[in-house]
């Protein structure tokens, strides 16, 4: 057993899901923009959007988005420290259909220019699930190094990615595919059981018929 | 294989001529792949957190429905005054308990022991023990192991999200913890360590989640005093040799079984029992 699993973790509350999971999306959210934030959207889904504001889970997203971890004091201000920085946040409510009850959908404007959607739930204890980048299923738990390709639905892309992580010695743990319609949009979500260079992922960008490369990294 | 019972620990330790707070060490080193010295730290550091937290209490502060909030401080004046009727040592676990639970719920840093919503009852009767009779922080530590086994077998047989079994498997289950924790640091047993949680748990089985507007809030905080004192009472029964007739793990198992049975109404949906009063409703209403 993990002793911290039942004594822990350390957070600033009230509630794990409402709270510390919302926190830990908006921290994942950020992290797979890449850059800071300049603008957002926050939808509220299901139980965040009915009792959301009792529970801190508005502050508790931005603070995420800021880049401050579950247990950082500063939580409860995040809304403050976010005017301060100049980032600009808005909050409504999501038209999702069959979503889990702790979803939002975030909507972002990087400081670069980087734009990305992100619908993440908190399914409970803290943890969390990514369930959608850019309006397609992207499901993982940000647990692993994850590796999110946006290609051309065509022959070959898989081998091209995973002979680049062989090369590089990353060992897969996870793998999911996922496409909009035949030839259409694909995404391929890949944990893996180390950090992928940064050079691999620069190359990944440069193979034809790539549309976009995310990653999700643990450093 | 993960810990599944509190007879097989005991058993274990027995074989192993160790003890029960053993036997969790090396389940966490061994499934960390950490030093015992690294585990204990990692403990040690959850303590000091809890004291933190205990420490930061101000009572000003309020949750942002502004139902909770500052009777942590009440509630120390009066044990200070000298006249409350439980005495110095459960008064200070009372206090402790509300303190800790009205900073979870007005957003402050505490540690999920097993929950947030029931943060308050472990870290109440182990500082107020440490604040009493000064165990010294190994001790305290190997209290945590103690409680952390109990949580985990809890967690394996039944649960502990008030979502999946209502209160019972949240205020239960950390009253379970604190009280087999509380009866180690009394010089208990194993098997005493065991008693005093199940006695703890039975004495909270059957109990609903019914947050008013779905907050963890009311009534929350009140029960995390409830849960905590109620631990000091089972470690006295067990250390005055008392045994629960239903052995420890059936305890646990009738726990889950009831969690399972019970309505949804109560499991932390805010529909039900103190949710779906007439003034639950109503306060309900006016924070939407």
């Amino acid at each position: 057993m993990h002793v911290l699993d039942i004594i822990g973790p350390v957070m600033v509350g009230p509630s794990s899901s409402h709270t510390a999971g919302a926190a830990r999306i908006g921290y994942a959210a950020r992290k797979l923009l890449g850059e800071d934030v300049a603008e957002v959207e926050v939808l509220l889904y299901g139980s965040f959007l009915a009792t959301g504001r009792g529970h801190g889970t508005d502050r508790a997203i931005v603070a995420g988005l800021l880049g401050l971890r579950p247990d950082d004091g500063r939580i409860p201000h995040s809304l403050e420290l976010a005017a301060e920085k100049n980032m600009k946040v808005t909050f409504g409510e999501a038209q999702l259909k069959n979503a889990h009850p702790n979803s939002v959908l975030l909507k972002m404007l990087g400081v670069n220019g980087a734009q990305l959607e992100v619908l993440a739930a908190s399914v409970g204890g803290g943890v969390i699930e990514i369930r959608e980048i850019d309006g397609l299923a992207t499901v993982f738990s940000g647990e692993y190094p994850t590796l999110i390709v946006q290609n051309e639905d065509q022959a070959g892309h898989v081998a091209v990615v995973t002979s680049m992580l062989s090369s590089q010695n990353v060992n897969i743990a996870d793998m999911r595919l996922y496409r909009d319609s035949r030839g259409g949009r694909a995404v391929m979500v890949i944990e893996c059981d180390s950090e992928v260079p940064a050079y691999g992922l620069e190359w990944i960008k440069r193979q034809p018929g790539v549309l976009k490369v995310i990653y999700y990294s643990l450093l | 294989m993960d810990i599944q019972s509190l007879q097989e620990i005991c058993e274990q330790a027995g074989q192993e001529n160790s003890s029960f707070w053993e036997i969790i060490q090396q389940s966490d080193c061994r499934e960390n792949g950490t030093s015992c010295e690294e585990s204990a730290a990692a403990l040690l550091e959850m303590y000091h957190s809890m004291k933190d937290a205990d420490a930061q209490y101000v009572g000003a502060g309020r949750s942002a429905s502004g139902m909770v909030g500052g009777d942590g401080q009440k509630l120390r004046a009066y044990v200070e005054s000298g006249k409350n009727l439980a005495g110095p040592f459960v008064g200070k676990v009372m206090e402790k308990a509300v303190r800790m639970a009205e900073s979870n719920a007005c957003m402050g840093r505490i540690v999920a022991a097993p929950t947030a919503g029931s943060c308050g009852v472990l870290p109440a009767v182990l500082i107020a023990y440490d604040e009493t009779y000064a165990p010294g922080e190994e001790k305290l530590v190997e209290s945590l192991y103690v409680a952390a086994g109990i949580g985990q077998v809890i967690s394996a047989r039944a649960s502990v999200s008030g979502a999946s079994g209502g209160c019972q498997a949240e205020i239960g289950s950390a009253s379970a913890m604190a009280a087999g924790a509380l009866a180690y640091l009394c010089g208990g047993d194993d098997k005493t360590v065991c008693q005093a949680a199940a006695i703890a748990l039975k004495a909270l089985l059957g109990l609903t989640c019914d947050p008013v507007a779905g907050l963890v809030e009311v009534p929350c905080v009140k029960r995390n005093a409830v849960g905590a004192v109620n631990a000091v009472e089972a470690a006295d029964m067990a250390m005055a040799g008392i045994t629960s007739v239903i052995p420890p793990d059936e305890v646990i198992d009738a726990m889950g079984e009831t969690g399972q049975d019970m309505n949804a109404k109560y499991r932390e949906t805010g529909e039900g029992g103190l949710a779906a009063t007439p003034t639950g409703r109503a306060i309900t209403r006016t924070l939407k």
